[in-house]
């Protein structure tokens, strides 16, 4: 058990979290705009929006995360030479949000549009009726509705980001859990056991206040019909 | 009905293939432990599977310096090579893959630490190795002093990352999953160097894709000892002991460090090797 403390003196295990929330936080920022930027072409009366919104989706959602993220360091930063700071490591921080907002966003595209799919077809009519073109509409009618019935997908994909922030790794974020973990168990291979639990329950303590938020939030903030 | 039955039939075949999967390993575990008791007929080795120059998985056959070790110590202990078997032993795995049998001895690139031999044994040790920098053949880096500034790439979790940090705070350390990686983001011109032991750099640079661009460049500053990672208890330790000496002694050491690492530029630091294994437990 002391051998098991004395870890928490030699590793900064909150920190390496704090990486986590950070990573999961901004991402989640960048998803969120762009998913609803691409929720809002796949439901537009426009062809060309509605064929890149769809190919968007279908590309990223099928594209395994680690391989975008070694595509951000190996791609973008090695081989393009594309520097998102004049420091090395936030660079590499802010690659590697990119590629989990870009990675998640085509989510949370989706997530929008099963809420859009809650809002009865007589809103989109009324909006139309009382002269309102479809961004108005979108925005006044559509959306609002649509976001309150997209919460509990919307806080499924927050969850699956948040975990998936530890294969920033795979982007050269080493500072972040999963990398402490890989020194831990390099270093301290006599307790590999006790480090994957820290870890594993690090991550549920994270992503339990998620969901029961979410839930609480998508009953609270339902539409009534 | 016919559904039913169809997915009724797939559940038996899965269970059918995890059970036998199951008796499977059981087997080999019982193979392994007759085998020790009778002499030896086969063995299961832990080696890398992506380090060139040291344990390489080349399409099925294997090679590198330790895989060579590997071979002239079964030999040694009476095991030709048709019967070993080799099983890939990532560095986060290799107490695992001891502790719950999964392989009978480790050669990969496993240095001899306290802490280790608190869950398992170690023969040898049968190379020193010494961390050190692989450059562009250009560069003017001559040690770890020249890399303030620089931009280093290490792999994650590594105990050459972790001395880098600790050491060198100034020198901005980019972590990727594996040597390969950082091998290509410096062949891409934003690292400046790669770190880890001398002898996994030499094998990276002999890879024939790289051969010319980057060089080792020759001044360590760590020391680590590569042992034969062994079950806690094994009594297999003298006889791998003397089976590297013999080894060193007839030459076929030296000959092995030198063709695993043709074309790389590379001398091993003659001060500490060969070594002389350390008595067993």
């Amino acid at each position: 058990m002391e051998n098991y403390l004395s870890l928490f003196e030699t590793y900064d295990v909150p920190a390496a979290f704090w990486v986590n929330i950070q990573l999961s936080f901004w991402a989640a920022l960048w998803a969120l705009a762009l998913g609803t930027v691409l929720a809002l072409f796949r439901i537009s009366p426009i062809p060309s929006l509605q064929w890149f919104g769809a190919a968007y989706v279908n590309i990223f959602r099928n594209t395994p995360l680690t391989i975008i993220l070694a595509f951000g360091f190996l791609g973008l930063f090695s081989v393009m030479q594309i520097s998102l700071a004049s420091e090395l490591n936030v660079s590499l921080f802010r690659i590697a949000i990119v590629g989990l907002a870009l990675y998640h966003a085509a989510f949370v595209c989706e997530a929008i549009r099963s809420g859009v799919n809650t809002v009865p077809l007589g809103q989109a009519e009324a909006a139309r009726a009382i002269g309102l073109s479809f961004l108005p509409a979108a925005r006044l009618i559509i959306l609002p509705q649509a976001f309150r019935g997209a919460i509990a997908p919307l806080g499924n994909v927050l969850i699956a980001l948040i975990k998936n922030s530890t294969v920033a790794a795979a982007g050269s974020v080493a500072a972040e859990a999963s990398g402490l973990m890989k020194t831990m168990i390099e270093f301290r291979s006599d307790l590999v056991f006790p480090i994957f639990l820290t870890f594993a329950l690090g991550f549920v303590i994270l992503v339990i206040p998620v969901g029961l938020l979410t839930t609480w939030a998508s009953r609270k903030l339902a539409v009534a019909r | 009905m016919q559904k039913t039955r169809y997915a009724a039939a797939a559940v038996a075949a899965v269970a059918a293939l995890t059970l036998s999967a199951c008796g499977g390993g059981g087997e080999s575990a019982d193979s392994g432990s007759s085998g020790e008791a009778g002499g030896g007929e086969s063995l299961r080795i832990g080696i890398k599977f992506d380090q060139p120059g040291l344990g390489y998985d080349e399409g099925g056959s294997y090679s590198g310096f330790d895989v060579d070790v590997a071979k002239y110590v079964a030999n040694e202990l009476g095991v030709t090579e048709e019967n070993i078997e080799f099983v890939e032993a990532p560095s986060a795995n290799r107490e695992n893959l001891l502790s719950n049998n999964q392989v009978d001895m480790i050669f990969a690139t496993y240095s001899i630490t306290d802490t280790r031999k608190q869950t398992v044994d170690f023969a040898g040790p049968y190379f020193v190795a010494g961390q050190d920098l692989l450059v562009p053949t250009d560069s003017d880096i001559t040690g770890p002093e020249d890399l303030e500034g620089k931009n280093l790439c290490s792999v994650t979790g590594s105990t050459s990352a972790q001395k880098i940090k600790d050491q060198y705070p100034g020198v901005q350390l980019v972590e990727q999953p594996g040597y390969a990686e950082c091998v290509t983001a410096m062949g891409g011109g934003q690292i400046d160097a790669v770190t880890t032991d001398d002898i996994i750099l030499a094998g990276l640079a002999a890879q024939e894709a790289n051969a010319g661009k980057f060089k080792v460049v020759g001044n360590t500053f760590s020391e680590e000892n590569y042992g034969v990672g062994l079950p806690k208890g094994s009594d297999r330790c003298e006889d791998i002991n003397a089976a590297i000496t013999k080894m060193i002694e007839d030459g076929a050491w030296e000959e092995a460090i030198t063709s695993n690492t043709e074309g790389a530029d590379y001398t091993f630091n003659a001060e500490l090797n060969p070594p002389t294994p350390a008595p067993c437990a």
